[in-house]
């Protein structure tokens, strides 16, 4: 019989507790992962007190908040705390998302934060993305022709140009692919919804031609098909898109070209 | 220095730094000339803060109408409010379609005309016939078009050859008998310093809207390259005139782009009043930046602001049809619901003038080289050293830049510098070795950062100097609110020398980088409101009560400003530049500017 055990370094300790300043009517408590890569130790869970009344109304505000003036050591990216840059996605209250965008007030009770899951982590809620950077880059994410340019813009019709709407918004946060647990087991050989979300974009624009070696690059049986439309990628992206459905449509395409 | 720091080294033909849309553009441009390129980011390029550029990009395609890039540079021209230099804003103009035509090719989503063209639409100060008509000139891709080119342009420069540094911070040029030889930086992921020897590096590192309490930038626009410029002893130009955005949202300060009323949007005051038909009563709405920002200022000052305390407006897009909002702003009524609350078929989004670009910079010629004032001459190249986009003055916005004027900047002002980077080094060339000590000055400040014991953390600073900023160098401006601001941010650089960093760690020490970034912004301060309080006229976006009037007699020049250790602004001038590069279009000459 196989014994499942986590590695040691990945119990979460209970880490350090900081009290809201005193006269604070509105508390709120956040629960935020810590790991020093300098120390090596376990990660820890602190849990900052915050008023929400001196705070804005994001999670990223809070997270700023605490950094700014209770603990600057806490380490996140964060850029354009619009929505747009992708930066600040972790998991908060068990789901993946961005910090920017989640409003405090939507979260019941403490508000629990942890880097992306199943990633490796740098620091605090900093995961490594190099690899799903490679897998982005693997599938070639250029328009790729064979005709030549025409002097000016290649003609596409509103209605071609409509299909690349809920594809080209994607931010490349990693929300969904690191929220599949297909992504979690596979995640060296199978591409996962945020880079096959990509690979449709592609392969849906009327202006690209490089369609059929698009298609045999994802004909394997990690690279493509290990998404069993679980969904979760669908259900945590912070932008509304379906990379579920996007992957649907790839299977359908190969199905079709074998006729 | 009080720890000895283990240095990898790297030589290549160019060093690029800042992986927006002007240094990815650069850095594939200058890879595809063969050329071996580096790119070193502080952020995985699609983090850039070009991804939040909305409403478009100009280029006189005509997809929409009658366009000549003649009218682009007349309205740029007046745009600038005469400060822009004519030579560089011709390029930019007349480069502009054949550069956006490309960003087609290379994949930008661009929405589409009925025929299958590329939509253009309605932009602020944008007219036809040298001001005649109104003009559609600004290429768009819904309302997501800085994400469209961003990711395209990151797209496009996995085809080639390209080496990326990514989330390594850059602490220095280094110096050499006034010439560039690289940079030292810092890898936050493994916490090991780089130093970089190139031919050339092109800084391309973006604004420093941080350095103001309310920005529509980004957290990252802390203008590092102009702090690394600064602390080599060399200028930056124009820093007084910083662009106050119309549309921020009231409260988080992000963005709505001027898209909304180039499709039709209107600004209202408490009475219900479309205020901006008193204020520009041709171009209403869709005036320039710095006139719709000023008269929405006079507006809430008048107290006919919106909102329980009467200290913002209205922008209203519940008229358009629905459809059109869902297909040509959906990014920014997605913003609207999140950051105001607002259903934008229902109700009105409250915004407030928020500072949004920076027309000021490192000042270079139309091939993007760095050039200072050198014994008497304006135009003195600085070898090895170039840069382009927001960090950079070209300049081609003077003092003020009209919307979707930057987007297109970036594009042709980093190809130019890839052209020119193929004119002026040999790839492989041999290049002389680095002084063994030429890291030394940036790794002595490094270490001095990261061990700074003062009392005061880095928050509490920049804190500070954002009020000042905020407070004594907005909108409008009097001397006497300058000279205190002046003052008040001499005490902030003070303040910064007792400075406190708790996080000591190398790996990802966003303490320590935060503080960092934090003396490129500051220095930047200094230089602004020093600028502002010298500029004894009203131009563009600088807006002096006690000098309402445009000076050309006096002040039609750059402003030149050095920063040193000590805090002690020094400024000098460079003449605009009153000539074209072409006889195909003749120098506009300065007359009043009333849209």
């Amino acid at each position: 019989m196989v014994e499942f055990a986590l590695p040691k370094n990945s119990k979460v300790g209970t880490g350090k507790s900081v009290k809201a300043p005193s006269g604070s009517k509105r508390v709120k408590a956040f629960k935020v992962y810590r790991y020093d890569p300098d120390s090596g130790k376990n990660p820890t869970l602190d849990t900052f007190e915050v008023d929400l009344d001196q705070c804005g109304p994001m999670v990223l505000d809070a997270l700023i908040k605490i950094k700014n003036e209770v603990d600057s050591s806490l380490t996140f990216r964060r850029s354009c705390r619009e929505g747009v840059c992708g930066s600040c996605a972790m998991n908060i209250d068990g789901g993946n998302t961005l910090a920017c965008t989640k409003a405090i007030e939507d979260v019941s009770g403490e508000v629990k934060i942890y880097p992306l899951p199943h990633m490796p982590v740098v620091k605090d809620l900093v995961p490594d993305l190099t690899h799903f950077y490679a897998q982005y880059a693997s599938i070639k994410p250029w328009m790729q022709t064979e005709t030549p340019a025409p002097t000016r813009e290649r003609l596409q019709s509103k209605e071609d140009r409509e299909k690349l709407d809920g594809l080209y918004e994607c931010i490349l946060c990693a929300c969904c692919s690191t929220s599949c647990p297909s992504y979690w087991w596979n995640g060296d050989r199978y591409l996962g919804p945020a880079i096959l979300l990509q690979a449709y974009r592609w392969l849906v624009d009327t202006r690209d031609e490089g369609t059929g070696e698009r298609l045999d690059n994802l004909e394997d049986p990690f690279r493509l098909y290990r998404c069993h439309t679980i969904m979760n990628c669908t259900n945590t992206c912070p932008k509304g898109l379906n990379p579920a459905k996007a992957i649907a449509s790839i299977k359908q395409m190969m199905v079709e070209r074998r006729g | 220095m009080p720890q000895a720091y283990a240095i990898t080294d790297h030589t290549f033909d160019v060093v690029v730094v800042g992986a927006g849309g002007a240094g990815l553009r650069a850095t594939f441009g200058m890879a595809e000339r063969g050329l071996k390129t580096a790119c070193i980011t502080k952020v995985f390029p699609t983090r850039s803060h070009t991804v939040a550029a909305q409403g478009g990009i100009s280029a006189a395609l005509g997809n929409m109408g009658e366009d000549d890039w003649r009218f682009h540079m007349y309205d740029t021209v007046k745009g600038s409010d005469w400060l822009g230099d004519q030579d560089a804003i011709e390029y930019m103009c007349r480069e502009a379609p054949a550069a956006v035509v490309e960003l087609e090719h290379y994949g930008v989503p661009f929405s589409r005309t009925p025929e299958g063209k590329i939509y253009q639409r309605a932009f602020g100060g944008m007219t036809t016939h040298f001001g005649k008509g109104q003009a559609q000139r600004t290429c768009a891709a819904a309302d997501r078009t800085g994400h469209a080119i961003l990711h395209t342009l990151y797209q496009q420069s996995l085809r080639f050859d390209a080496q990326f540094f990514i989330e390594y911070f850059v602490l220095d040029l280094i110096m050499e008998n006034g010439e560039c030889r690289g940079v030292v930086a810092w890898c936050l992921d493994d916490g090991k310093i780089h130093r970089f020897r190139a031919k050339l590096v092109v800084l391309a590192t973006g604004g420093y809207g941080r350095a103001y309490f309310s920005a529509t930038s980004a957290h990252t626009c802390t203008g590092d390259g102009g702090g690394m410029v600064l602390r080599a002893g060399l200028p930056l130009q124009d820093m007084e005139f910083v662009q106050f955005h119309p549309t921020g949202i009231y409260g988080s300060g992000c963005l709505i782009t001027e898209g909304a009323r180039g499709e039709g949007g209107i600004l209202r005051n408490s009475n219900g009043e479309a205020f901006m038909e008193r204020y520009a009563p041709s171009a209403k709405d869709l005036a320039s930046r710095d006139v719709v920002s000023r008269a929405m200022t006079i507006e809430i000052r008048e107290g006919r602001g919106v909102g329980p305390n009467k200290d913002h407006i209205f922008l209203h897009l519940e008229h358009l049809d629905p459809k059109i909002l869902h297909e040509r702003l959906p990014g920014i009524s997605e913003s609207a619901k999140v950051f105001a609350g607002v259903d934008v078929t229902k109700q009105p989004i409250p915004v407030l003038p928020t500072v949004h670009y920076n027309m000021g910079g490192i000042p270079t010629n139309y091939h993007g080289e760095v050039v200072t004032l050198k014994d008497g001459n304006p135009d003195h190249v600085i070898p090895g050293l170039m840069a382009i986009g927001e960090a950079a003055c070209v300049s081609v916005h003077g003092a003020n830049r009209l919307g979707s004027n930057s987007l297109i900047d970036l594009v042709v002002f980093g190809r130019a510098a890839a052209i020119r980077a193929a004119e002026i080094v040999k790839p492989g060339e041999a290049q002389k070795d680095l002084a063994k000590d030429s890291a030394e000055p940036a790794l002595t400040r490094f270490d001095n950062i990261r061990n700074a014991k003062g009392g005061t953390p880095t928050s509490a600073i920049r804190g500070k100097m954002q009020r000042v900023m905020q407070n004594n160098c907005a909108v409008f401006r009097t001397g006497e609110v300058l000279e205190e601001g002046k003052q008040l941010i001499a005490e902030v650089w003070q303040a910064w020398g007792d400075v406190g960093v708790t996080d000591r760690s190398m790996i990802f020490n966003t303490d320590l980088m935060e503080t960092l970034e934090l003396d490129n912004l500051l220095r930047q301060a200094l230089v602004t409101m020093n600028g502002a309080a010298n500029r004894q006229e009203s131009r563009g976006a600088h807006a002096r009560e006690d000098f309402a009037e445009r000076d050309d007699e006096t002040w039609m020049k750059h402003t030149l400003a050095w920063a040193d250790e000590a805090g002690t602004v020094t400024l000098d001038y460079r003449p605009v530049h009153t000539y074209t590069l072409t006889d195909e279009i003749e120098y506009i000459t300065p007359r009043p500017r009333v849209y």
